[in-house]
């Protein structure tokens, strides 16, 4: 892992290249990859494409596939291409969003935890354990039940559920940091402790940060899909691929096709991230020896 | 050893007392009325104070709260405001059954998940290698609940070899009982299992290199026998994992029992949350910190137990 | 002279990423039952491999192994696995440097030693820990048969040492193998060690290949030695004969760079051996200590000295050995 002291271009941009070569050298990692960005493509060019997910054709029930509805239809005639296509949206707004909030309030926790120790980081150690350890689903529940069920609470409640991890990780980087001797400089030339953890910290943290946000998103595309699944989520008449599950389990005999298309579609796009997590991993903070 | 359990006993009473009164405060807080619940439609004002007299909602918390406390010590935790029924007894009907489930749940992660990943290690980077490895990917990417679904879809709706849902309690018909527990099991467990390889794999990896396997394999031990050796210090961190996946079990049961309609407890906070059955959600809470406390003291035991270290302390040079 | 272990024109080479690593290349040396047979070279001369390449403990993948090992006649660089493992132990055992991380911690010492035992014979479980106390007790280890509950945290590095020894000598091997046994353990400990090895030796009339840097131990415990270099043996003879009239110019600076050499010769300064041991890449024909060597000469550049006797006793390999008169 190379510390950087001054922001230096030249340096990073030959990492870069190296770091992309041994990238690519992971044909795990290639498919994880591939298997992403078919994901975002679904989810950002698909429902352009597609007809409306909304549109009920009760004459049409359970059709099979045709050049009018590519993967047919559902059991109350919708197109179920353009559902998987908004159910796709829905997840990696989900994903993205719970990551991204987990990580704006995690990291900065993690790193003054790490930074300060004294009193804060026992006390921040603490809580994060219960939160780690307290069942996700039970607490989600209890959310939705205080503010009602829909995909913005799913997003905030999946964004709680990640910020112990995150919290642990950026922690554990600070508390390495702060031993190194740049930045034990920087506190000698009088810099302040926010400045030392924004400019010091937090950029040598990339690397495990990123790591932690390819496996935040999969993390909050299947929390929203178990949320949604139960009811607590996005609301019909929506679109989500957890809710389509729901409904796919009453009609399993007539139409198991419409159980298989959603989950399917989870699996691949959590089995992406994963290995592209996987990879991102071995290449960037090979500390981990597999 | 005594001191050790003494002073865990004793944080335990203190968290115990803790969550009570934050559940019971934090359910107070909770939006909707239990009384206009439990009155009904059309029921009239008079009613609901009634109701809300009845069960003493209109008095100070501090005093429903010392009610409660009391009350509980006497075994009572209320009355499910849903259906009438002792809170006790609802729990004493639901604990056995998501009992039984994560058992079954924790066994079969164990016997696929640990010895999968020692055969991993030792065969590190051959086929089984592998093989092991993509089941336990595609373990951790796969929604269970998904699986679930597609069992559902394999063995019951085509093959009609097992019942979609439902449940018969252990004593009344074991074999009915496993009928329709092995597929949530099935599906729960093999989640954990996933974990469960991934991290048995890494730990025995780490310690296979270490000094003491070379003695081992310096005094004449098979391979078998340094396995041994080194998977004996592995399985701290295999308990730790285990431990710490309890927590997702518990959230895995939920959703698990949802799907095959399981009477269990995690299907009872679901819908004792979202009905606003206060008497249960405080008895379920009450359950599960305890169970909490018990289940990290077991590992903790266990924890001491397989690492020397622990258990004399202080003797260490 | 009866030999117990004989090795013969030993030679290890490892396959890395970034090419062949010649370890060992041409290692000859015998044993003889009861007697201590010091290796003594500097870090990265090849002496542990050669160690470890004895009992065919070398990681199985990417190492070539050339040249035989004979233990009581039976050649062990020709035996399967299954076979050598029947044999380590019992017939060959090892003692490795570090005794912090050597024992298993999450066993007891008695447990370990009575598993080495139950082994290799047919004891039971109760004969087996009987043996194992009188084995504790042997290498000096007080309170034995408590102490074999202990787990290995609770006893110190020279205690630690000592079980090591008492697991390697627990049936009565004939050759063992000391993989610088003392120099992870305090000096004040290292007497103590040492002593215990010299005398299960002589009582059990154990071969003893003693892998060491330090010259003391040498002096201390050693019968024989073999100087090594660069993969190769550069002088070889009796302790008194080494120390008395060392022949290769390396054996001299080594002692030379002894703390009581230099008090006794009045100098301010440890002499040095100028330059760094070669990287074990290749094996070309010459004498590979020629860089370092104030007595080079174009010969040394161009010939491999090869060992010859010099003496009763005393072997060097070295173009212009004997106390010449040397020019820094």
């Amino acid at each position: 892992m190379s510390v950087v002291a001054a922001p230096m271009p030249v340096a990073s941009v030959r990492r870069g290249v190296r770091l992309r070569r041994r990238f690519l050298r992971r044909p795990m990692a290639i498919v994880g990859l591939v298997l992403v960005v078919l994901f975002l493509a679904l989810a950002i060019i698909g429902p352009f494409l597609t007809p409306d997910p909304l549109a009920q054709e009760l004459t049409q029930t359970f059709a099979s596939p045709s050049a009018h509805h590519l993967l047919g239809t559902d059991d109350l005639g919708r197109d179920e291409l353009a559902r998987l296509a908004s159910g796709a949206r829905v997840s990696l707004v989900a994903g993205v969003l719970s990551t991204a909030l987990a990580m704006v309030v995690g990291v900065p926790i993690g790193l003054a935890s790490g930074y300060f120790k004294g009193w804060l980081d026992p006390v921040v150690m603490r809580l994060n354990d219960t939160v780690l350890a307290f069942p996700f689903l039970i607490f989600a529940v209890g959310f939705a039940a205080i503010f009602g069920a829909s995909l913005r609470n799913v997003v905030i409640a999946l964004s709680i559920g990640l910020l112990p991890t995150i919290v642990r990780v950026s922690r554990g980087e600070a508390l390495v940091l702060r031993e190194l001797d740049f930045v034990g400089g920087a506190v000698a030339d009088g810099a302040r402790p926010a400045g030392i953890m924004f400019r010091y910290l937090l950029p040598n943290s990339f690397n495990a940060l990123i790591v932690q946000a390819t496996v935040g998103i999969p993390t909050g595309i299947i929390g929203e899909a178990v949320l949604s699944f139960l009811g607590l989520g996005v609301q019909p008449p929506g679109a989500s691929w957890g809710l389509m599950l729901t409904s796919a389990q009453q009609f399993l005999s007539q139409a198991p096709q419409l159980a298989i298309y959603p989950g399917a579609l989870i699996a691949l796009a959590t089995l992406g991230f994963n290995l592209l997590g996987d990879g991102l991993r071995d290449v960037l903070d090979p500390r981990e020896r597999r | 050893m005594g001191m050790f359990i003494l002073r865990r006993a004793f944080s335990s009473v203190v968290v115990l007392f803790l969550c009570s009164v934050a559940v019971f405060a934090g359910v107070r807080a909770l939006p909707g009325d239990p009384a206009l619940v439990m009155a009904g439609e059309n029921a009239t004002p008079q009613l609901i104070a009634a109701i809300r007299h009845q069960f003493g909602l209109d008095q100070p918390l501090p005093v429903q709260y010392a009610d409660y406390v009391s009350q509980a010590f006497h075994g009572n935790f209320g009355i499910s405001t849903t259906d009438q029924i002792p809170v006790a007894t609802i729990l004493a009907q639901r604990i056995p059954v998501t009992l039984e489930l994560a058992f079954l749940a924790i066994v079969i992660g164990v016997l696929i998940g640990v010895p999968a990943g020692v055969v991993s290690a030792v065969r590190r980077g051959k086929f089984a290698d592998w093989v092991s490895n993509g089941f336990g990917l595609i373990g951790l990417s796969v929604p269970h609940f998904w699986l679930g679904l597609l069992a559902i879809l394999v063995f019951a709706v085509r093959l009609h070899w097992l019942p979609a849902s439902g449940f018969v309690g252990l004593a009344e018909d074991p074999v009915e009982n496993l009928r329709r527990m092995i597929m949530p099991a099935l599906v729960l467990g093999t989640g954990l299992s996933a974990v469960l390889m991934r991290q048995t794999r890494s730990a025995l990896l780490g310690q296979l290199s270490e000094d003491y396997v070379r003695t081992a394999r310096a005094k004449g031990l098979s391979q078998r026998a340094q396995i041994r050796h080194a998977l004996r210090n592995s399985l701290t961190t295999v308990t730790t994992v285990l431990g710490l996946q309890l927590g997702a079990l518990i959230s895995g049961a939920v959703v698990t029992e949802q799907i095959f309609v399981i009477p269990g407890f995690g299907k009872l906070t679901v819908d004792a949350v979202l009905q606003r059955n206060y008497p249960v959600i405080e008895g379920v809470v009450i359950v599960t910190v305890f169970g909490y406390v018990v289940v990290n003291l077991l590992v903790d035991l266990a924890y001491a137990w397989l690492n020397p270290r622990l258990r004399v302390a202080g003797a260490s040079r | 002279m009866t030999t117990v272990l004989e090795v013969e024109h030993l030679g290890v080479t490892f396959t890395t990423e970034h090419g062949p690593v010649l370890a060992v290349k041409d290692m000859s040396f015998a044993l003889a039952p009861g007697e201590i047979l010091a290796l003594v070279g500097e870090s990265g001369c090849g002496k542990t491999v050669t160690a470890m390449s004895i009992p065919g403990l070398l990681p199985a993948g990417g190492v070539a192994r050339h040249g035989t090992v004979r233990l009581a006649g039976r050649d062990l660089t020709t035996l399967a696995e299954r076979e050598l493992e029947s044999l380590r132990g019992k017939d060959i055992s090892m003692v490795f440097q570090e005794p912090m991380t050597s024992l298993n911690p999450a066993y007891t010492v008695g447990k370990q030693i009575v598993e080495v035992i139950r082994r290799h014979q047919t004891l039971n479980r109760g004969q087996a820990l009987d043996r194992a106390v009188e084995l504790l007790t042997l290498v000096g280890i007080p309170d034995a048969r408590r102490r074999c509950a202990s787990f290995p945290h609770q006893l110190s590095g020279g205690m630690r040492q000592r079980v090591m020894i008492a697991m390697a000598v627990a049936c009565d091997p004939k050759v063992l193998i000391a993989d610088e046994p003392t120099t992870a353990l305090d000096v004040t400990i290292q007497a103590g060690v040492l002593e215990v090895i010299r005398t299960l030796c002589r009582t059990m009339d154990t071969a003893v290949l003693l892998i060491t840097h330090d010259l003391g131990v040498v002096a201390e415990v050693a019968d024989r030695v073999v100087v090594m270099y660069a993969g190769r043996p550069v002088e070889q003879a009796s302790v008194g004969s080494l120390f008395a009239e060392p022949q290769h110019p390396y054996t001299m600076g080594l002692m030379g760079a002894l703390p009581a050499n230099a008090l006794r010769s009045g100098e301010r300064r440890l002499a040095e051996i100028p330059g760094l041991v070669p990287a074990p890449v290749d094996d070309p024909d010459e004498c590979q200590f020629a860089p370092r060597c104030p007595r080079a000469t174009e010969r040394c550049r161009t010939e491999r000295p090869l060992l010859r006797a010099l003496g009763t006793d005393h072997h060097v390999a070295c173009h212009h050995p004997g106390r010449e008169v040397t020019s820094d």
